[in-house]
């Protein structure tokens, strides 16, 4: 039966965590049919990641994103394809969209899927639960699943061929339309935190905001976002979204590196389904190091440089 | 303004996770409940709207007995009354069937609850419930005020924030800095020993998932140190032993 892969861009993109839905979708169903909502630079890696067939969504109507109209257009799509299964990343807009599209097509959903489907004797996925630090087997009744991947779930492959890009006009129902965007206000160019595969976030160890260019530093060298703690975030250091921690954003990068910062229990709640995590702290008693697989016991301000010059040494 | 804040009963935020009955259900030994982080901000947003505008707060749970002193604690806050829906809170699905129900006649202009439960995560009922109703839903929300029948927003996305506007009635999953939390005071705790919680029976909505077994992550290895003057070494380790730079 197939499935249909919701498919989202940043800054005209294709995002990788979308590319990583398409390939879990191949790996899990061997027939994809994709659907991308506006403008698209790369529309191309679809089909390597592993689609057959792209909806295209070109009306402007649809250009911005909108919770209830992406999720009308989904649901036509389904029904259209009659696909069984929905794929699709963990986003701050994929979520909302989903809940909506379960509703309108009856189907089970299951959050945060850190693994394949397991199709023996019926549908039961994995699922992240308690922040990371447990996992749910959860079977799915019914004929319509919808799956919502965390990032690493899949490695994203790239030796499917060209997907048919194919114009796809929904209904457009004004009932959709009652929420208005005023304004998006959002960093430009930066690597998104949750789609990174390295993160290096910093603590109070920092001292303050203006220590950041080491960060920042390092981080351009690994081709890392930047991430913080909930105190840095409070104290307004940084901006909320790199907050990542229990009531912050949860990364799950191959590498994540954690400079100044004690690793409180709710921290570690972010952070605990990342690959590889190196911890620099001053401190050797930081709670950190016993989550850590590598460490430095060492001043920031000292360590820091030192990294980031072996680094680049490296890739020289 | 009437307003519908919808809670979960979690484990705290520090809880020791583990699991009993052949990893079947949640060891709860030692373990203490609280009303979900999230759902905390969105029942303190509620509160200082009715200390603006007047109006009433009805707190709901789908929940076992159990969970009454976490819904006593909210009506400590400030909630007026509440209502538990006597069940184990199966799925997202399940939830939402059941707040709809609750919420469908009740006339509410604001629907809250936290952007997700801090034990599933799944962050799906608030939209589940704005589709079952016919409703627009927003999460995860960082600023809500309301103007007249208007209520402006700010949602976080991905590397920033958007800016909404939408009009009530309409569902909402909420985060922080939405508003502070607020500590039951004695009066507050006092109070809501006598104010109003009704127990409802379920509606016959099914779970469409159900979870067959927990599994705790593999245990970390010992963290390997490496000098502060040995940066070639710890590159070397980042490079070819765990493959990520």
């Amino acid at each position: 039966m197939g499935a249909l892969v919701f498919v989202e861009t940043d800054e005209g993109k294709v995002k990788k965590s979308s590319l990583e839905a398409v390939s879990y979708a191949k790996e899990a169903t061997g027939d994809v049919i994709a659907i991308v909502f506006g403008v698209v630079s790369d529309i191309e890696t679809i089909g390597k990641a592993g689609a057959s067939k792209v909806l295209h969504v070109t009306d402007e109507k649809l250009a911005a994103p909108n919770i209830m109209a992406y999720a009308s257009a989904i649901a036509e799509a389904i029904n259209q394809e009659s696909v069984d299964t929905l794929v699709m990343a963990k986003s701050s807009l994929g979520d909302p969209v989903a809940a909506r599209v379960s509703i309108k097509v009856d189907a089970a959903l299951a959050s945060n899927v850190a693994d394949l489907p397991d199709t023996a004797g019926g549908y039961s996925v994995k699922k992240s639960i308690y922040t990371g630090k447990a996992f749910a087997n959860t079977s799915l009744e019914g004929e319509k699943k919808i799956i919502i991947i965390k990032k690493n779930a899949i490695a994203i492959k790239e030796d499917g061929g060209d997907a048919e890009i194919v114009a796809f006009a929904p209904a457009i129902n004004d009932a959709d339309f009652t929420v208005k965007t005023i304004k998006t206000e959002k960093a430009e160019g930066d690597i998104l935190l949750p789609e990174a595969d390295r993160v290096v976030s910093g603590g109070r160890g920092l001292k303050g905001p203006e220590n950041w260019g080491m960060i920042e530093e390092l981080a351009k060298t690994l081709g890392a976002a930047t991430g913080c703690s909930k105190p840095v975030s409070d104290m307004d250091w940084r901006p909320h979204h790199e907050h990542v921690g229990q009531t912050g954003i949860k990364v799950s990068p191959s590498l994540y590196i954690a400079v100044g910062i004690s690793g409180a229990i709710q921290h570690l709640a972010g952070v605990n389904s990342s690959k590889y995590i190196l911890v620099i702290n001053k401190d050797p008693e930081a709670p950190f190091f016993k989550a850590a697989d590598y460490g430095v016991v060492g001043d920031a301000f000292d360590v820091l440089p030192k990294l980031t010059e072996a680094i680049k040494n490296a890739q020289a | 303004m009437k307003i519908l804040v919808c809670i979960t009963h979690v484990p705290d935020t520090t809880s020791r996770i583990a699991f009993t009955d052949g990893d079947t259900k949640f060891d709860k030994n030692g373990v203490q409940f609280i009303i979900g982080p999230y759902d905390d901000y969105a029942l303190a947003r509620a509160v200082e709207l009715k200390e603006q505008s007047g109006g009433s707060i009805t707190v709901l749970n789908v929940g076992e007995a159990e969970t009454e002193p976490t819904i006593r604690k909210a009506l400590a806050i400030g909630a007026d009354d509440a209502v538990r829906i006597n069940a184990f809170p199966e799925d997202a699905l399940f939830v939402a069937k059941q707040i709809a129900a609750v919420a469908k006649d009740g006339g509410y202009d604001l629907i809250l609850m936290g952007r997700e439960s801090i034990d599933f995560n799944g962050g799906q009922v608030h939209g589940m419930v704005g589709e079952l109703l016919g409703m627009p839903s927003v999460s995860p929300v960082m600023t809500l005020d309301i103007e007249g029948d208007t209520a402006k927003i700010s949602r976080e996305i991905e590397g920033g924030k958007e800016y909404m506007e939408l009009p009530l009635p309409f569902v909402a999953g909420c985060q922080e800095p939405i508003a502070e939390w607020k500590i039951p005071n004695m009066r507050g705790i006092m109070s809501a020993r006598t104010k109003p919680l009704e127990v409802k029976e379920p509606s016959d909505d099914a779970a469409k998932t159900k979870v067959s077994k927990f599994e705790l992550p593999p245990a970390k290895g010992a963290v390997k140190l490496v000098e502060p003057d040995n940066m070639d070494e710890l590159v070397d380790l980042l490079k070819n032993e765990a493959k990520v730079i």
